[in-house]
């Protein structure tokens, strides 16, 4: 719970309105990327399959999430009769307070994070796992068949995945040899070739790194796209076989919510990958130039290489959505199971092995 | 800190009136999501502690993982209510005897750091080790790897051995099941998984 605090803002009450401060600013501006990212995921899909995808609100139709999110918003909440009412209305807003409350530990930029706590992986990879309560319990609380059937495979779903996702942030923990989110993207520092993916520099040995973080980035992009039931790891909507899953029963804003909170999931994922295994903030090349600039342009500079990343990863979200077929429930259970989790456990043995006999890990 | 205070009253309350719903809540699905609020302000109370590691593992551990088996079960399970009420005269006496222990051995334990002070229990590294800045699980780290890594090792030991017993329980070979074979089918190829008939008219492929 120690933010960053800048001087003249020390007291109780200045801290207060400072991180508040901050929390909104990050919250707006993730609110504001999702509109336009849901759209470019729309559009992506669209591209794909040669139709246009909205283009009829705005330029380009620009302001077609803005349009969907009046639509929601003033259409009428729809609760079933059956339903437990505090529950069902309880599972979207945690659904949407956590997705928003894991960009609190993402460093932005250099100095740019809300909460630089020490454990900061840690406390994703903690709210992450609650995630699934959103889903489970909206599941439950529909008293409906379809929707609990849908919440108990998601749940299962992203039970299982956390798993593998768990032991490749190990990795990369061992790699970094910190927990604290800033630290890990500060030794990432001085070009692409130093990224974690790589091995996380260290010259011409560091590449035998790379040979466990290539298959480990992999690993960690394909359980983020199950952990996050995006395409095509969709099974908890199945919509040809579960109508749409957990989410059936669900209308106007409680539904707006559950949308917005997977969209801020699969973006927070793609900032995941972006600072563990891709530098965070870091240009792929050396940036000493920055540090004749002031601190804020550097700092400007940072956040546009850690915005446009993401940007890619979502990018390669959504042709995933748009290319890759639906997996088969067993098939989904096996390749987290029996492929991932064996194969990012040898990795985390790998890794630790090679930092102790090899490397040795970084002072 | 006045704001720590504020945060450790409102997480302190929130941890009490959700455990006390625990038991209280009729519906079981409801407890076990009260009991989540639990863990979770529980968590919250570790962060004022200072000790955020032992915080998120129990996020992580006992909120992502054991409740959600809980809840999981519990929905599942299709819960006799008057039946469940029906035995609780019945062991009244017995759980105010285990509550009024459970009572006097925390006021003990409390007694003893209040006449003692906190600061006779300071001979753990992790607070004379390390200041306060040290990362503590580091801290943790450094203990149980070293200091107690054999009870620590045995510890993981005992769960392989649950788990492993777990599988030995439920898993059952039952004759004449086809299972996949998930080799066979990625190496099916056309030459293997297509026939080309041509079956002349009113005959058909005949098999």
């Amino acid at each position: 719970m120690n933010a960053t605090t800048t001087d003249f803002w020390a007291t109780p009450g200045g801290w207060v309105l400072l991180t508040v401060g901050q929390v909104l600013a990050v919250t707006i501006w993730v609110l504001l990327s999702l509109a336009f990212l849901l759209l470019a995921d729309r559009k992506i899909w669209a591209g794909v399959q040669m139709r246009k995808g909205p283009n009829v609100v705005g330029p380009f139709g620009l302001l077609q999430s803005f349009a969907d999110f009046i639509k929601f918003v003033l259409k009428e909440v729809v609760i079933p009769a059956g339903a437990d009412k505090a529950v069902f209305l309880l599972a979207p807003l945690i659904s949407f307070v956590l997705a928003f409350g894991a960009w609190a530990v993402i460093p932005l930029a250099p100095g740019w994070v809300v909460a630089d706590i020490n454990v900061g992986i840690l406390y994703l990879f903690a709210i992450s796992s609650l995630g699934v309560y959103g889903i489970i319990m909206g599941g439950w609380a529909s008293n409906s068949k379809y929707p609990f059937l849908g919440s108990l495979r998601s749940a299962a779903q992203m039970v299982s995945y956390e798993v593998s996702i768990g032991f490749v942030i190990i990795t990369v923990i061992l790699l970094a040899g910190s927990m604290n989110l800033g630290t890990i993207v500060e030794k990432q520092a001085g070009g692409f070739w130093n990224w974690n993916v790589l091995g996380g520099g260290g010259g011409l040995p560091g590449l035998v790194g790379a040979l466990v973080m290539i298959p480990m980035t992999v690993i960690f992009f394909i359980s983020a796209l199950a952990e996050t039931n995006r395409p095509p790891f969709d099974l908890p909507e199945a919509e040809s076989e579960l109508v749409a899953g957990y989410q059936v029963e669900y209308s106007s804003t409680p539904y707006l919510l559950f949308m917005i909170g997977e969209y801020s999931n699969i973006v927070l994922m793609c900032a995941m990958i972006t600072v563990l295994f891709f530098g965070g903030w870091h240009a792929p090349f050396p940036t000493d130039f920055t540090s004749a600039w002031s601190p804020t342009a550097a700092s400007f500079f940072h956040f546009m290489w850690f915005f446009g990343k993401v940007i890619f990863f979502f990018f390669m979200f959504a042709m995933v959505k748009a290319i890759v077929p639906r997996y088969r429930y067993d098939q989904l259970m096996r390749l987290g199971w029996k492929v991932f989790l064996p194969a990012s456990l040898v990795a985390v043995c790998v890794m630790a092995g090679w930092l102790v006999y090899g490397r040795g890990p970084i002072g | 800190m006045a704001l720590q205070a504020i945060a450790f009253y409102v997480m302190a309350a929130v941890t009490v009136i959700a455990g006390f719903c625990v038991v209280s809540a009729r519906n079981p699905v409801h407890s076990v999501l009260w009991l989540i609020l639990t863990f979770f302000s529980a968590a919250g109370l570790f962060v004022l502690m200072g000790a955020e590691f032992l915080a998120m593992l129990l996020v992580v551990v006992y909120v992502g993982a054991v409740a959600v088996l809980f809840l999981f079960v519990v929905m599942m399970l299709d819960v006799d209510f008057a039946a469940l009420r029906q035995g609780f005269a019945q062991y009244m006496p017995l759980g105010l005897l285990i509550a009024v222990f459970l009572a006097a051995e925390m006021v003990l334990v409390a007694s003893t750091v209040a006449t003692k002070g906190a600061a006779a229990h300071n001979d753990t590294p992790m607070a004379s080790g390390f200041g306060m800045d040290a990362p503590n699980a580091e801290a943790i780290g450094r203990v149980l790897y070293t200091d107690y890594v054999y009870f620590f090792q045995a510890s993981g030991l005992v769960l392989l051995v649950a788990m492993i017993g777990a599988i030995v329980l439920t898993l059952r070979h039952k004759p004449g099941v086809r299972r996949q074979v998930v080799m066979d089918q990625v190496l099916r190829s056309p030459k293997t998984g297509m026939k080309i008939a041509n079956p002349k008219p009113g005959e058909g492929i005949g098999e």
